[in-house]
């Protein structure tokens, strides 16, 4: 068992850097520290669910619409990976994860490890009992923002431009 | 050349060549990322099979599934509105928008709501609509429509957005490469979207159970769209609904991949209005934004003529449609015009004929029904299995019906047909194209020398509109089956196999020669063969949408060569465009115990001798290769989505040559449509690609599958191919 998450997780960082994502695996205790090495400021982020990882001074936890507005980096929590299309799983809150994750052009991700499924098949029996159950909203992220509708391909489109995924094991 | 037909050429030339260009480059960029994307998958026809069946049950289930959807999104807190037409959902909308004083409303892209136009309606009202796709946006300053239904300004250049901008903005510096217009598009548009009132999307799928849409995007404009303004408006035709979340799984594997030739698109947004998300009042710039907030969601669902296609048994199937684009981007005439010529008043592609001919009529869709040539690449390529080429032909009969018969005593007696009503004259002519070789090959070689001649191809093309620009086929005054008959030759006593090969049209009438080489090929590996005379198989009559002779078709060769199925003979055929009919379309024409063992039991010639070679038949009877002896092979389309074109590769490989192949999806041609004026020029404009693979491959023999290829290939090189089997026949 402990192979195939090992396995997981490898293709996940695999195929997330396909698209340009970078994936780093962190232990709890240095979440912070892996977040300041990578942010840019001003910054906005959404309070992790972890107890024992969290977020930076540096980032607004309780951010305004100016602050959205006027942020290079967006930190949330992912709530799951998808291993084969290098995906991760952005959950809307109440909180304002959603919008946290989308109008800055770096977006930092923390997943918990274990949350790494191998395929969209198992992504979506989670889907099916979480938002039957629950109601609520999710995005299946791939990659940064893109478009090639100005005749060729560039990213940040109306999105991030940068995405890193912290994993936290 | 009559006006009507004129004016047909003159718009394809026109699109051609202002559009073509870049139409070309992209959608053959998406259909090679199609195949690139979808070999990744374990088990993609596995995959299609699951998605076709979901369609299948949830269109089945229709109602009973939209008063679920209503159910649980008014559970959820949301509204359903079910709009009968155009006109329902747009003053529903309207008066949502009225309700909330909204004075703008930003839009992701959505097809449906281009098809109820509801940018004008709203704006008829005064509500400002922007759209915030980056391609819909520049469509909209432009004030074009879409050429494609997922990538709307694939017409457009990056040099021609980039003159819009400049010419529109007046930027303080001029705007220039694809990076500085995204980022100024991001940046205006991100403004408007800051104090939109209303954010309307459209739906790719919605699931019964939980009232969840899915979204599939790329952008995040989508994602803003309904994460900024309080009240949110989706679009979408009934037949988006599927039944759970779980369903949604096999659609978002291959939505992607078989539209632009992504693996996945960057956001998939799994969207359960009204949303949790709080909302963000830019003009309350310094509150902190979360909490709860009283959000408003209206789903209007559009009826517009779906639930009668669901009642129209041929129409049906246009509604298992996921709009990915992949029958626009993989079909050889699509790649040469895109939507503004391959298009109706909303839809685009292949399947567009089927929603136009559903939610708009017989007339949007007769405007460009005749570019499906039924070259069937694109029914591999769909990602719920659509017979989109039947859909084509269904829709062609209805619009011939819907015409006067036509009483033109020139053909009248050339066309015998058994059509109630009226397809024009120059289908009339291409449908009873039996008739025509009969009665060419009788008079031959006279009817040749007239028909080459000037008078007669002039008048040819003003009555019946044949271009004078191709030589028409020659007839042979010997046919096939004369020549076999005359034959004496002693069949072999114990012969390994038993074939009768089928003398189609064109084999019988014009192309002798390749008859003549595949006995030859078969009796050198001990097959005894039979080449009755047998009727045409319908293809002629199908193509051009006269359905009803096209059975009567099917029913006589049934009748002919049944019996010769039922002695344990093998049904060998050269024109794969027929071999398509007896394994595919006869399904349709003929009761199971028919067509089954017709089925069954043909083979194409080539795939036939494999199967003889592999088995042990002797590969040094059939003419090998001397030395190294190179050869540029295309292959034909139906023969192609059958899986057949391997075959040929392979025997060629085995006779030692050295084997090249094109990789264009059709080449042109497509039986009758290259010979019509008005579309001869588009017919050379899709060859022309064959053309050059060709001539890059420099071997020492071009050979082809098809008639129409050969025909087609012998105009691009001046220099006519052979048939497979013309090359390793013994001579």
């Amino acid at each position: 068992m402990s192979h195939q998450i090992e396995d997981t997780y490898d293709q996940f960082a695999t195929e997330a850097a396909r698209y340009g994502v970078g994936v780093t695996e962190v232990s709890p205790g240095k979440v912070s520290d892996a977040i300041v090495e990578r942010i840019e400021l001003p910054a906005v982020g959404i309070e992790l669910p972890w107890e024992d990882a969290t977020l930076p001074e540096s980032v607004e936890t309780e951010p305004t619409p100016a602050d959205i507005e006027a942020a290079a980096t967006g930190v949330t929590a992912a709530s799951l990976a998808i291993a084969d299309y290098g995906s991760i799983v952005l959950r809307s809150d109440t909180d304002g994860s959603e919008p946290v994750s989308l109008f800055n052009d770096l977006h930092i991700a923390v997943l918990d490890r274990a949350d790494i499924v191998p395929d969209m098949e198992a992504a979506f029996e989670w889907f099916g009992d979480e938002l039957r159950e629950s109601r609520d909203s999710a995005i299946i992220a791939t990659g940064p923002s893109a478009t090639a509708d100005m005749g060729a391909l560039v990213q940040g489109a109306h999105g991030p431009k940068q995405v890193e995924v912290l994993v936290v094991s | 050349m009559s006006s009507q037909r004129e004016s047909k050429a003159d718009h394809i030339r026109h699109i051609m060549e202002t559009e073509g260009d870049a139409v070309g480059d992209n959608t053959r960029g998406f259909n090679d990322g199609r195949y690139e994307s979808v070999a990744k998958l374990e088990d993609y026809e596995g995959l299609k099979d699951e998605a076709r069946e979901i369609k299948e049950d949830a269109i089945e289930r229709l109602p009973e599934l939209i008063d679920q959807v209503t159910e649980t999104i008014e559970e959820n807190g949301g509204t359903v509105y079910i709009a009968d037409d155009e006109a329902d959902a747009n003053e529903y909308i309207a008066e949502v928008c009225a309700e909330n004083d909204a004075e703008r409303l930003v839009k992701s892209k959505s097809m449906t709501s281009e098809e109820i136009e509801v940018n004008e309606h709203l704006e008829s009202r005064g509500v400002d609509v922007v759209e915030t796709d980056l391609g819909e946006w520049v469509l909209q300053l432009a004030e074009e429509a879409p050429s494609h239904i997922v990538a709307p300004a694939i017409h457009k250049s990056r040099a021609e957005i980039a003159k819009l901008f400049n010419a529109y903005f007046e930027p303080a510096e001029e705007l220039e490469t694809a990076e500085e217009l995204t980022m100024f598009a991001r940046k205006q548009l991100g403004e408007l979207i800051q104090d939109a009132d209303v954010g309307m999307t459209g739906a790719n799928f919605i699931t019964a159970d939980s009232g969840t849409m899915a979204l599939v995007t790329s952008e995040g404009n989508a994602r803003k769209t309904v994460a900024v303004p309080e009240t949110q408006i989706a679009v979408a035709g009934v037949e988006k609904i599927v039944p759970t979340v779980e369903d949604l799984q096999p659609f978002i594997e291959l939505i992607g991949r078989s539209g632009t030739g992504q693996d996945i698109t960057s956001y998939i947004s799994l969207l359960t209005p009204p949303l949790d998300s709080p909302t963000i009042d830019f003009d309350d710039p310094d509150t902190p934004i979360a909490g709860e907030d009283d959000r408003e969601f209206h789903l209007v669902l559009i009826d517009n003529g779906r639930l009668a296609m669901r009642e129209d048994e041929e129409l049906k199937e246009t509604l298992y449609c996921i709009r990915c684009s992949a029958c626009s981007n993989t079909c050889a005439n699509f790649q040469s015009v895109g939507g503004h010529a391959f298009g109706g008043e909303t839809y685009s592609g292949g399947i567009a004929t089927g929603w136009e001919a559903g939610v708009h009529g017989l007339d949007s869709a007769a405007e460009f029904n005749d570019l499906c040539t039924g070259c069937s690449r694109c029914v591999e390529a769909c990602p719920v299995g659509i017979d989109i080429p039947w859909i084509n032909t269904v829709v062609r009969d209805r619009i011939n019906t819907d015409k006067e018969p036509n009483m033109e005593f020139l053909v009248d007696g050339l066309t015998p047909d058994t059509e109630t009503s009226g397809p024009d004259l120059q289908k009339r002519l291409f449908g009873n194209f039996e008739t025509l070789a009969q009665m060419g090959s009788a008079f031959a070689p006279i009817s040749n020398w007239v028909a080459q001649a000037g008078p007669v191809k002039q008048l040819l093309e003003r009555v019946a509109g044949v271009t004078d620009q191709r030589d028409l086929p020659a007839f042979q005054r010997t046919t096939l089956v004369d020549w076999f008959e005359s034959r004496d030759r002693i069949p072999p006593i114990d012969p390994d196999r038993k074939v009768v090969l089928y003398a189609d049209l064109y084999t019988n009438y014009m192309d002798v020669e390749r008859g003549k080489a595949a006995v030859r090929a078969l009796e050198a590996l001990d097959v005894e063969v039979l080449v009755p005379s047998v009727s045409g198989a319908g293809r002629a009559p199908l193509s051009q949408g006269m359905i009803d002779t096209a059975r009567t078709k099917a029913e006589r060769v049934s009748d002919q060569l049944g019996p010769y199925v039922d002695e344990g003979y093998d049904v060998v055929v050269i024109e794969p465009s027929d071999l398509a009919m007896f394994r595919a379309d006869y399904d349709r024409f003929l009761p199971d115990e028919e067509f089954e063992p017709l089925a069954d039991n043909s083979y194409e010639i080539l795939e036939y001798i494999y199967g003889l070679v592999a088995n042990g038949a002797d590969v040094d009877q059939l003419h090998v290769a001397n030395g190294t002896e190179t050869v540029a092979y295309h292959s034909h389309c139906q023969q192609r989505t059958m899986g057949l074109d391997e075959y040929s590769i392979e025997v060629l490989n085995r006779c030692g040559y050295d084997v090249t192949t094109s990789d264009v999806e059709c080449c042109g041609m497509a039986g009758s449509f290259g010979y019509k004026e008005q579309y001869y020029e588009l017919s050379m404009d899709v060859g022309s690609n064959l053309e050059g693979q060709l001539r890059d491959a420099d071997a020492d023999h071009v050979i082809a599958s098809g008639t129409s290829c050969t025909d087609q290939i012998g105009d691009l090189l001046d220099e006519e191919p052979t048939h497979v089997v013309e090359l390793i026949a013994p001579r």
